[in-house]
């Protein structure tokens, strides 16, 4: 099996879809002859066509608008925005009308569109290309929202979310295009090349929404996380040397809610880690879910290891990402608490 | 090349006929990319327009008067460097000189900090060559303390404004003399002291907020004006629009810039909407008085600023002015142009470079000569090495030092809440 960078699988994802669905069309700001500023539409419009991958004027409310005309034909479009910090012009054609045409139409119209956009920091782009708003989206009836880990889950997850009759936002961890990343900024980037997840069949397969991953198995306190997260809680695990059980969401909504009960009930410890704000963020949501479902399994409050509530500013971008001391020192109180 | 071709009306793609013989099918047009990086450079589609052909209206003119210009270009500056017609603003000299000085140095510093990032001392750049006359020309037809709201490729009403190239410098190294406290990527100035608003990243914003600033001083009686600029890609995006209704409608007094450099990263200005209408024609349905100027003609983009000025000053409402020039640069240090243009199709811009066009004109004028223009190279280089040098012992972006973490938390709110005042504990500082 060919190893794939996160770039590559995505890409592969798209072009079998192009293939295998003359209803699917791909655009956004440069994704057509370029390839997109981050090349995961490379070769794709040169492949099959400038009619099914083509630019998009800079306008991300015009391209989610015209994505919901083209759903109501029958299209299934996957539109590109540059940055995830670039989606909130988009933000009114996707709540208000993508998220609710199934809804208000009764059942007469849907829209089966996919925002692929790239998300989160580590790459010292200021605040303007680093933020994870993954929350704004879960907040939204309507809508799902994907942030896969690694390669072979960003290509079968990316195949479902096409292939979703409803609106996906799929946000790609950035960081993670070219290699996974532990959150040491210090040492030497790694590429994808010999990592297990970064072999992906060249052909189709699909992951499904909703099933989170068992990235590590423990017994101690469950470590829930996605993104480049997962890499972060993986490397804060090994380091303090704790028996944290760790889990890749995947998908935040739908959520695989059994597999986060089945855990913390087993630990009876939980520490949610997103690189996102943490006032009103994703780890709210599960640390109440968590709170719901596991009270009485609970040893210790649910602790949650995130982004300040701050703008990510571009020289203190280490001291605002919550590397793997920061996870460690979070799951060192989960045990404590 | 001053030989007048005329625009000629795009004519409607033909009908195809359909394979059953029936009414035709539709068709969906998606504009070409070209020419592709390893075609020649091709500008035959580029309008050719000679120097010194369009009359200049009065300042009081009604809005529609203006709207046939909005498909033919200002120019003073023919290619010879003679300056005809009534856009010629008749600068004298000293002006002219200056005005030449501060787009040398505005180049002269691009180019050092472009290379900064290429050694690993600041994490990003953007350029403006091929742009300085507008952002110089602009600012040298302003009033120092009209407010500005550029875009990041307006650097040059920053140097214009004689604002220090170590403080800008400073902000883009993210050391302890940032301005901005090492909390933006380089090039996003801010500076309230030069009226020349913060610069954000997300494209478009600023627009409709000029014109906002701009009825605030209407509505206070004050006499400044303001101006925001936006690239002809950015157009598409809402604000420019909320920006031309709002001035439309409460007759503001803005002028609005867009700088049509012609590529937006990889994509041609057809995809923003350019093929089939200017960018300056965007007025007319908004009924605001509209110019289009070559932008690489520092007289004509300095008289057709100062026209929308006074335009504005005399309570007769907004101008857009569509700057009509040349990206010459990368989009930015992240970007690969040989990946979609090709390498040396700015060296063939039809309407030259701003710059050397400038310096022309002043020897014309028998203002300047090849030694004058060389002494002022070296001095200029110099200038920017030594200003270079003082800023990087201030700290640079990759050895530091920077802004200590717990400014962080500071100016998310003007008093700090009691959650942010807990997450700094947190983290320990
Ligand atoms: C809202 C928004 N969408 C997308 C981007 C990413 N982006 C940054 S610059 C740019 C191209 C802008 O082109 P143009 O407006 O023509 O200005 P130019 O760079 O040519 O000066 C894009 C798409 C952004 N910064 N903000």
């Amino acid at each position: 099996m060919p190893a794939m960078t996160m770039v590559q699988a995505l890409n592969s994802a798209m072009d079998l879809m192009l293939a295998r669905d003359p209803d699917v069309v791909i655009f956004g700001e440069d994704v057509g002859f370029y390839g997109g500023v981050f090349r995961v539409t490379e070769g794709l419009q040169k492949k099959h066509g400038d009619q099914r991958v083509f630019d998009a004027p800079i306008a991300e409310g015009g391209m989610l608008a015209v994505a919901v005309g083209m759903g109501a034909y029958g299209l299934r479009p996957v539109v590109e925005i540059q940055f995830a910090d670039y989606i909130y012009p988009a933000t009114d054609q996707l709540i208000s009308e993508a998220a609710r045409l199934r809804y208000r139409s009764g059942g007469e119209f849907w829209a089966p569109i996919t925002v692929r956009a790239p998300c989160g920091g580590g790459i010292f782009g200021g605040q303007t290309h680093s933020q994870s708003v993954e929350a704004i989206f879960t907040h939204v009836c309507g809508l799902k929202t994907v942030i896969p880990s690694n390669p072979y889950d960003a290509k079968g997850l990316l195949i479902s979310a096409i292939e979703d009759d409803d609106p996906v936002v799929f946000f790609e961890p950035k960081r993670l295009y070219h290699g996974p990343f532990d959150g040491h900024p210090e040492r030497p980037a790694v590429p994808w090349t010999g990592h297990r997840q970064a072999e992906v069949p060249e052909g189709y397969y699909s992951v499904p929404l909703g099933k989170a991953a068992l990235v590590r198995e423990g017994a101690a306190v469950t470590v829930l996380a996605y993104g480049t997260m997962v890499h972060v809680a993986l490397a804060a695990a090994e380091e303090s040397g704790t028996d944290a059980e760790i889990i890749d969401l995947r998908t935040l909504l739908p959520l695989d809610l059994d597999t986060i009960v089945a855990s913390v009930k087993k630990t009876g410890r939980c520490v949610v880690a997103h690189e996102a704000t943490r006032t009103g963020g994703f780890g709210a949501e599960l640390a109440a879910l968590v709170q719901e479902h596991c009270f009485y399994h609970l040893e210790a409050p649910v602790v949650r290891v995130t982004g300040w509530d701050t703008p990510y500013p571009h020289a203190l971008e280490w001291a605002y990402f919550p590397g793997p001391n920061r996870v460690a020192d979070g799951i060192r109180r989960a045990l404590e608490g | 090349m001053d030989t007048a071709i005329p625009v000629s009306e795009p004519s409607p793609p033909a009908a195809s006929a359909a394979p059953d013989g029936g009414p035709p099918v539709l068709k969906l047009h998606i504009p070409a990319h070209h020419p592709a990086p390893d075609d020649p450079p091709d500008h035959s589609a580029v309008p050719r327009f000679p120097a010194g052909i369009v009359e200049r209206p009065d300042i009081a003119v009604p809005a529609h008067v203006t709207h046939p210009l909005a498909d033919k270009l200002i120019r003073a500056l023919d290619d010879d460097g003679t300056a005809i017609g009534g856009w010629d603003p008749k600068l004298d000299p000293e002006t002219l000189r200056r005005g030449l000085r501060a787009m040398m140095l505005t180049r002269a510093y691009d180019e050092r900090m472009f290379r900064q990032q290429r050694q690993g001392k600041i994490t990003f750049y953007m350029k403006c060559t091929g742009e300085e006359a507008i952002g110089v020309g602009q600012a040298f037809a302003l009033a120092p303390d009209d407010m500005l709201f550029p875009t990041y490729r307006q650097q040059g009403l920053l140097i214009a404004r004689g604002w220090p190239l170590l403080d800008m410098m400073c902000q883009c190294y993210s050391n302890p003399r940032d301005r901005l406290k090492g909390r933006q990527l380089p090039v996003l100035y801010s500076s309230k002291e030069a009226s020349f608003f913060t610069i954000s990243g997300n494209l478009g914003t600023q627009f409709p907020q000029a014109v906002g600033w701009a009825m605030a001083s209407a509505y206070k009686g004050d006499r400044r004006i303001a101006a925001g600029w936006i690239g002809e890609g950015s157009t598409a995006e809402p604000d420019f629009h909320h920006a031309l209704t709002f001035a439309s409608v409460y007759r503001a007094p803005v002028i609005l810039n867009v700088v049509n450099n012609q590529w937006a990263i990889s994509s041609h200005q057809d995809i923003a909407g350019g093929e089939a209408a200017t960018f300056a024609a965007r007025a007319i349905g908004f009924g605001l008085a509209c110019l289009r100027v070559d932008g690489n003609d520092f007289l004509a983009v300095y008289a057709a600023t100062l026209w929308a000025a006074q335009r504005a000053r005399a309570n007769r409402g907004a101008t857009l002015i569509e700057l009509f020039t040349y990206r010459a640069a990368p989009h930015s240090t992240s970007d690969e142009p040989s990946r979609y243009r090709p390498e040396d199709e700015g060296l063939n811009w039809p309407y030259g470079d701003p710059i050397e066009r400038l310096s022309r004109h002043l020897s014309v004028l028998g203002e300047w000569s090849a030694e004058r223009q060389a002494q002022l190279d070296s001095e200029i280089v110099d200038e920017v090495r030594e200003i270079g040098r003082e800023a990087e012992r201030h700290g640079t972006f990759d050895q530091g030092p920077h802004f200590s973490a717990r400014t962080m938390f500071e100016d998310v709110f003007k008093e700090m809440p009691e959650h942010l005042r807990r997450q700094r504990q947190e983290l320990g500082i």
